[in-house]
């Protein structure tokens, strides 16, 4: 009976609390705005380093993974198969794991500790690097293997050598590489676990969107949160909104 | 007539199906028409030649050079022991002096102007000189007028003869195409076949067709070859 009207009274309570949260919440969103408009430094500062780890990272894993996924789609080669399904498995790598990992190799007592890169933008470049490699390499495989074969014939039988054959392979693929790029892109942008573990959330030097959410969060800070939330989803929008212009030129192009 | 291409003995099969046995014939100059029904081995001849593919036996001499593969007796390939002889991985140079049209062409997605270029794009070819070639081939076979569309959109038809223009423009000395009538219309078989009489005015090309069109044979051939099972009706 006690027990009862303990819970009785608790959710007398509750519409008062909820009304209190609704309110601070509307707070925050209207706080957020006025950062986002305000181009409060810190803010500004914070995406940059977004923009630039992932942008130097995305970077990368296309001069490396895009090679690597015409090679895999154009030649054949003992173990092909199981590269294969490597690359797909991880292209759903766990961050946490990545991080959780590289974090094991860059700390001072691992095998890269030497280096000091643990706690660097050096090291959550690595970390995104390592994500957005598999999904770069996987889907311009697959865009390319899609290129009907009869392309690589024709470029052959106009005189083409092998290099120049698989130049015009990619060509022809183009659309399907531009949207693996920019789907890892968008992965890289959105990925919080492998930063925050390497990165480790130094403000000013390390701290990037995601991480600053998940920060900002916790410590029950929410409009720089939710304005970065708000820009973080701006720019998956647009994303998102690029992908699909590729995609739908790709198939004008294809005449679908 | 200067011999341009002869091959001996050539046998293929597939998964253990012979599909050439022991062809041998000798191209001069002119226009050739390779005859035969369905499945009678035209295009895997016309790829062999064309070196697209390597035959499992036998010699293909080009331009009367030294034979691409060492003379080779019947059975003495086995288990792929083929690769020093590859001819796929032969020179460039000769790989270039001759090309095959699919009968699919295979487009590039770009346009009608750069589809043509791209052979002599890839030999380095200058601009100017890219421009004017591709712009006298694509009037050859009609399609100037279409010069800056998506060579995707082009009818089939349309399609056949931007194979031609593409493969036309590189200046052959050996063109081999695989059925350019079989999947267009009659005022496009018309125009495709005025194109190859044409061709054969204004180049010294030599044309090897293959067709299963005995009435396009007639109009079109120099000489006739037929393919039957495999092997040369003699």
């Amino acid at each position: 009976m006690q027990v009862y009207s303990a819970y009785i009274a608790l959710s007398r309570q509750k519409p008062e609390k909820f009304i209190v949260k609704m309110h601070s919440i509307i707070e925050a969103f209207i706080k957020a705005f006025d950062l986002i408009f305000s181009f409060n430094q810190e803010l500004l500062n914070i995406i940059f380093l977004s923009l630039k780890v992932s942008g130097i990272a995305l970077l990368i894993a296309a001069i490396t993974g895009l090679p690597i996924g015409a090679l895999v789609g154009l030649k054949r080669f003992p173990l092909r198969g199981v590269t294969i399904s490597l690359m797909n498995t991880f292209m759903g790598l766990p961050p946490v794991v990545v991080g959780l990992f590289l974090y094991l190799i860059l700390s001072r007592s691992g095998p890269l500790g030497f280096m000091g890169l643990l706690y660097t933008p050096s090291a959550m470049i690595i970390a995104q690097t390592i994500l957005a490699f598999p999904i770069v390499a996987s889907l311009s495989h697959s865009a390319i293997v899609n290129v009907a074969p009869v392309i690589k014939q024709a470029s052959m039988t106009l005189g083409a050598t092998p290099f120049q054959v698989t130049l015009n392979m990619m060509r022809e693929a183009r659309y399907g590489i531009m949207s693996g790029v920019i789907a890892a892109f968008g992965r890289v942008m959105a990925e919080v676990g492998a930063i925050l573990i390497v990165g480790g959330n130094i403000a000013g030097y390390t701290r990037v969107m995601t991480t600053t959410i998940a920060l900002e969060t916790d410590k029950g800070n929410f409009e720089l949160a939710i304005a970065l939330g708000i820009i973080l989803l701006m720019i998956s929008l647009i994303i998102n909104m690029v992908l699909h212009l590729i995609q739908r030129k790709g198939m004008v192009k294809s005449g679908i | 007539m200067s011999l341009v291409l002869s091959l001996t003995d050539i046998w293929k099969s597939y998964n253990g199906k012979p599909v050439l046995k022991d062809c041998s014939y000798s191209f001069g100059g002119g226009i050739y028409v390779l005859m035969g029904p369905n499945g009678s081995g035209k295009s895997t001849f016309l790829r062999i030649c064309a070196l697209l593919e390597n035959p499992d036996e036998g010699r293909i001499n080009y331009f009367s050079d030294a034979p691409l593969n060492p003379p080779l007796l019947r059975g003495e390939l086995k288990g792929g022991v083929f690769s020093e002889n590859n001819i796929l991985k032969r020179d460039i140079e000769l790989k270039r002096r001759i090309t095959l049209v699919l009968p699919m062409v295979g487009v590039f997605k770009t346009t009608v102007f750069k589809n043509v270029a791209y052979g002599l794009k890839i030999r380095g070819e200058e601009r100017e000189k890219i421009e004017e070639k591709v712009n006298k081939a694509l009037d050859f076979v009609s399609l100037s007028h279409k010069k800056n569309h998506n060579a995707i959109t082009l009818s089939s038809g349309e399609t056949q003869r931007l194979g031609i223009a593409r493969a036309m423009v590189i200046e052959p000395e050996v063109l081999f195409l695989d059925e350019p009538t079989a999947s267009v219309d009659e005022e496009n078989t018309e125009i495709i076949e005025d194109i190859i009489l044409n061709m054969k005015k204004n180049s010294r090309s030599t044309v090897i067709i293959a067709t299963h069109d005995m009435a396009q044979a007639e109009r079109l051939a120099d000489k006739v070859l037929i393919l039957r099972n495999g092997s040369f009706l003699k």
